[in-house]
């Protein structure tokens, strides 16, 4: 553990400390933005009514449009003096949200990417290869000082230029690898196709995040690489990477959330949900300076998990690996189905990823699912009745895994549409009419 | 003796098998054999052709998903009954036809048959020792 102290503080303390930190909070937002003055305004909060953690619920939230109509500093409450370093979302779908970060945010991020390397047993004796982006994206800079806090020896890559990483990866001695878990495969492929064995490597850790993944590819990325590969999670808005990190038990990532407070609500009716049930990941970020963020609806879809304590000895609650985003749900006969799940049920089928198109339709008054899976040579049988019983098989376990009977199609290769490489995965026809 | 059969997945949609038979003859491959088995959902199209790997290169380069089976193709006495007797034997060596296909070559006038077996090593004794003709591989490309 890198701060034993915060991580491991008993549970009535941590809430006491959160309570403490959320009033500091409120307070500076109200006072220093508009924005945030105005909404509790509207729902007649005053900074004066939150006595603890408990009266979170009371806050409204604040959504990610609104961040972005704040472009570029409305959010900020903090001088440009106080001000340190900026970083901003990419801004695919707009304006960026450009998040201010004074010296103390810079401090507690770098502190909670340490604790997050520390998760994964890194220590002041390790070489962390850094293999996220630099620049505004925050993976880079936010795991590179993390390195540096802990007292490791940080590896500034940034990504791309595969064949380098793998020859500094295998010259350094490098322990600890941070990237995306789909650069983590296309480095083991480039790295065989190199003739370069990565098992011989001294890797111990690897924290792969910044998009969603499986487990089927952690399974994958241990066997080509000989480290144990971590969840981490973490998003420009609330800081970066670091916001929460699996321990060794890959059970779940246990969330800083002396810094980072997590809820989970219904996305559909904002109303909290008990640990254990699924919903939208919402943060509140208890010590943030620059940009004071409460209860900011991330989009994400996870679980706390209703587990006790884990055996690791940190005392923060774990959220389970993402499951989808609330834009991606798509609600079949009342029921909450995700593409990611689809995907997990059919790479757990054959160990392999098949590009697939989830049609929804209505007849009549019923939702009704189908989905297409492309045949690859891995699924093909030259025999009706394997593929066959490899449709009943998708059929039977979607059904079990979702709870919803869907229609599996079976259609050739290439014939699912594909948007700059990446397909697409779900087609509602019920929003046409 | 063991014949290598490309098998193409299809689309039950309409001209999808006039495209990979185009693919085919693009190729200048001739097709000796073939047969379809299809489903309500999709089909699996079985060819025997003269050059088999530029063939399946030919389908791979143009994005089917095929692959190859190892068939046997019988020659079946012209005759009442002739098929019916190959099959006894079959049955009573205990082995399983998966699928079968019929087709008659010009060159020789007879009927043949293309047969799809699990154990294919042990048809292929147990048809030898009961006098059937096995026709070797290259004759049947070359058909």
């Amino acid at each position: 553990m890198f701060n034993p102290q915060a991580e491991a503080m008993p549970v009535k303390e941590l809430r006491q400390l959160q309570g403490e930190r959320l009033k500091t909070l409120v307070a500076r937002a109200y006072t220093h933005v508009p924005f945030y003055r105005a909404k509790f305004d509207a729902q007649g909060v005053k900074p004066g009514d939150i006595r603890g953690i408990e009266d979170i619920a009371k806050l409204p939230f604040t959504l990610k449009p609104e961040f972005r109509e704040q472009y570029p500093f409305g959010m900020f409450a903090a001088p440009m003096r106080d001000i340190v370093r900026i970083h901003a979302s990419s801004g695919t779908t707009g304006k960026p949200t450009v998040v201010g970060y004074t010296r103390n945010d810079v401090d507690n991020w770098a502190e909670c990417a340490a604790r997050s390397l520390a998760c994964g047993g890194a220590s002041a004796a390790d070489v962390v290869q850094i293999a996220y982006g630099y620049g505004l994206f925050t993976g880079g800079l936010g795991m590179h000082y993390g390195a540096e806090k802990l007292g490791a020896a940080a590896l500034p890559m940034s990504s791309g230029n595969t064949e380098k990483q793998i020859m500094l990866m295998k010259d350094f001695g490098v322990t600890v690898l941070c990237c995306t878990p789909s650069y983590a495969l296309q480095i083991a492929e480039v790295a065989a196709q190199m003739g370069e064995d990565l098992m011989k490597l001294p890797l111990k850790s690897g924290h792969f995040g910044a998009e969603p993944w499986t487990e089927a590819m952690r399974k994958r990325i241990e066997e080509l690489f000989p480290l144990k590969a971590l969840d981490i999670y973490g998003l420009s808005e609330v800081a970066g990477p670091g916001v929460a990190n699996e321990c060794l038990e890959q059970r779940g990532l246990h969330v800083f959330e002396d810094h980072f407070y997590p809820e989970i609500i219904d996305p559909e009716t904002g109303d909290p949900l008990p640990d254990g049930q699924k919903g939208e990941l919402v943060f509140t970020c208890l010590t943030k300076e620059g940009v004071p963020l409460i209860r900011y609806r991330t989009r994400d879809i996870t679980m706390i998990l209703d587990e006790g304590p884990c055996p690791c000895g940190r005392t923060s609650r774990k959220i389970a690996r993402l499951m989808g985003r609330t834009d991606d749900m798509l609600i079949i006969r009342g029921i909450n189905v995700f593409p990611s799940q689809v995907e997990d049920v059919l790479v757990r089928i054959e160990g392999v990823h098949p590009q697939y198109l989830i049609v929804v339709d209505r007849q009549g008054n019923l939702d009704t699912m189908e989905i297409k899976v492309e045949v690859t040579e891995a699924l093909f049988s030259d025999e009706v009745k394997k593929l066959e019983a490899l449709r009943d098989k998708i059929h039977h376990q979607i059904k079990t895994m979702l709870n919803v009977s869907a229609k599996i199609t079976l259609v050739e290769p290439n014939t699912i549409e594909r948007t700059l490489g990446k397909a697409k995965r779900v087609l509602d026809r019920r929003k046409l009419t | 003796m063991k014949v290598r059969q490309i098998s193409i997945f299809l689309e039950n949609r309409s001209g999808r098998l006039a495209s990979v038979l185009k693919e085919v003859g693009r190729a200048g491959v001739n097709i000796r054999a073939l047969s379809l088995a299809d489903t309500s959902d999709f089909g699996i199209l079985r060819l025997i052709v003269d050059d088999v790997d530029k063939g399946v290169q030919a389908l791979k380069g143009t994005g089917h998903t095929v692959s190859l089976t190892e068939v046997l193709a019988v020659e079946v006495p012209d005759r009442p009954g002739g098929l019916a007797g190959i099959l006894d034997v079959l049955s009573a060596a205990n082995l399983n036809v998966e699928y079968m296909y019929a087709f008659v070559s010009r060159a020789t006038e007879k009927a043949m048959v293309v047969f799809r077996f699990e154990q294919i090593d042990a048809a292929i004794a147990a048809l030898q020792k009961a006098g059937v003709s096995v026709v070797e591989a290259d004759k049947v490309y070359a058909l």
